[in-house]
């Protein structure tokens, strides 16, 4: 184990570099959840569609992406997709989070929607509001509420699972930890910044969520 | 007595699965009129309530609202649950919006109120249900009878022609079932259209127009309330009625 104040000189001395990384890693994350909300709202809609066709396409598509390693899917976009057309490493990796979180992302939103009450969207509907509208302003906003805790397991799961962009050579936090760990034949000196660095995000993520929370709970004061 | 129809069901049928819970049911409701729906738990009572703005759909019959037959599959279903106003037995009141933003949601997003024009009408219904001092608040900080006098405000905000209510005093302990009622005399002073499913014979008695009666899927009796409470004609009315007026 590295001394304490050499780990405090590294994390001093690198702090330039690591910020950069955790830009990259910060920027993977959002892009990756924002579009897995995204992917992961139409799916949990073709889900509840009523229509065994839509039914049957989220099915498939859950399936696939929970029944492979991320990993796997990572290097299908970079290497497969490379084949068809040439993907910036970036959106490699950002869309294969984006696919992967959405399919959990779906099931999170499918579950909090079924658990408003059904008189809700009755309600909405024997004021002649159409079932887009009640399902847009009755529906959603209660069960986006409801959906938070999960989403923000999901939000830091995929904040983590970022390190993965690490395999495709993506600057992110972990791939500059084990590079300058091996260059310095010091990794664990590096392991550990790097924890420190996720620990901030988490505790960052941690954060916004629970305010989030805290401003829909209004309802409930 | 007034003469305008404003419902009309002819030999209506609803099943679910093999069930049958509405057999050959006809029935008009005139301008004004007041028809208080009883009977038993399962007699179909409160399906047939949820036919009329087609939160079920009938099998066959017809059913006509204001001299317009509705066909669910061809007919905008949305035009017609404007003209009809529903309160539920369990209030269904939004929880994430506040009174006063649950009776503008539906004439602001659905008839394209001007939303100042709407909270003004909104509150003058809260005035009119009693509650004007609670438009801010969410609907978590009501009791019962609040909440089910909002719901009866946010469905009057759509300024319906026919008023719906499904048990609506059933979820209510019983010093809050008053003020509910005494909403909805109010309502029918007014001469509003209105069908009420519900327990309370005392409202029924002094309120409704007319009572029917409802076993098994049928319609047995019907009648004004004096004819109904003291000369029922109907074996399964007075075996009813003993039963009722026992608890």
């Amino acid at each position: 184990m590295p001394s304490f104040s050499h780990f405090f000189q590294i994390l001093i001395e690198t702090k330039g570099v690591f910020f950069k990384a955790m830009l990259l890693t910060l920027e993977l994350t959002v892009v990756s959840i924002l579009l897995g909300i995204i992917i992961g709202l139409v799916f949990a809609l073709l889900k509840i569609s009523n229509i065994k066709i839509l039914e049957l396409i989220s099915d498939i598509y859950v399936y696939l992406v929970r029944g492979t390693p991320l990993i796997v899917q990572i290097f299908i976009l970079y290497f497969g997709i490379s084949g068809i057309f040439l993907l910036p490493d970036f959106w490699a990796a950002s869309l294969a989070l984006a696919l992967h979180n959405g399919a959990y992302i779906s099931e999170i939103l499918r579950g909090a929607i079924q658990s408003v009450d059904n008189g809700q969207f009755e309600a909405g509907r024997s004021l002649g509001m159409t079932k887009t509208l009640t399902l847009r302003r009755i529906i959603l906003p209660q069960a986006f509420r409801r959906a938070l805790p999960p989403l923000g397991n999901q939000f830091i799961i995929s904040l983590k699972d970022s390190s993965l962009a690490a395999f495709i050579s993506m600057n992110e936090l972990f791939n500059v930890a084990t590079t300058l760990g091996s260059n310095n034949f010091d990794e664990m000196t590096y392991l550990l910044i790097v924890a420190v660095y996720y620990l901030l995000l988490v505790a960052l993520m941690t954060f916004v969520v629970n305010r989030t929370e805290l401003k829909l709970a209004v309802s409930d004061r | 007595m007034n003469t305008k129809e404003m419902i009309k069901i002819s030999q209506l049928n609803k099943s679910f699965g093999d069930l049958h819970v509405l057999k050959n049911i006809d029935m008009t409701v005139y301008e004004s009129d007041v028809v208080c729906l009883i009977g038993s738990s399962g007699s179909g009572k409160s399906t047939l309530l949820r036919c009329l703005n087609f939160l079920e759909r009938k099998d066959s019959g017809n059913i006509i609202i204001e001299g317009n037959e509705v066909n669910p599959r061809t007919d905008d279903l949305n035009k017609i649950r404007e003209k009809v106003g529903m309160v539920f037995q369990n209030f269904n009141l939004f929880p994430h919006k506040t009174v006063l933003e649950n009776i503008i949601e539906a004439p602001v997003m659905v008839k394209g109120v001007d939303k100042e024009k709407a909270i003004i009408k909104a509150k003058q219904l809260l005035k009119k249900v009693g509650l004007e001092d609670k438009s801010d608040v969410y609907p978590s900080k009501l009791s019962g009878g609040q909440k089910q006098r909002v719901a009866i405000a946010r469905a009057l905000a759509m300024e319906p022609d026919i008023m719906l209510f499904d048990e609506p005093t059933s979820a209510l302990d019983p010093e809050l079932v008053g003020e509910v009622l005494t909403t909805m005399k109010d309502l029918a002073e007014e001469g509003m259209t209105m069908v009420v499913v519900t327990h309370e014979m005392g409202f029924a008695k002094e309120v409704a127009d007319w009572i029917v009666y409802m076993h098994d899927g049928k319609i047995i009796e019907r009648g004004t309330p004096e004819q109904f409470f003291n000369q029922p004609k109907e074996e399964r009315t007075r075996e009813f009625l003993t039963a009722t007026m026992l608890k």
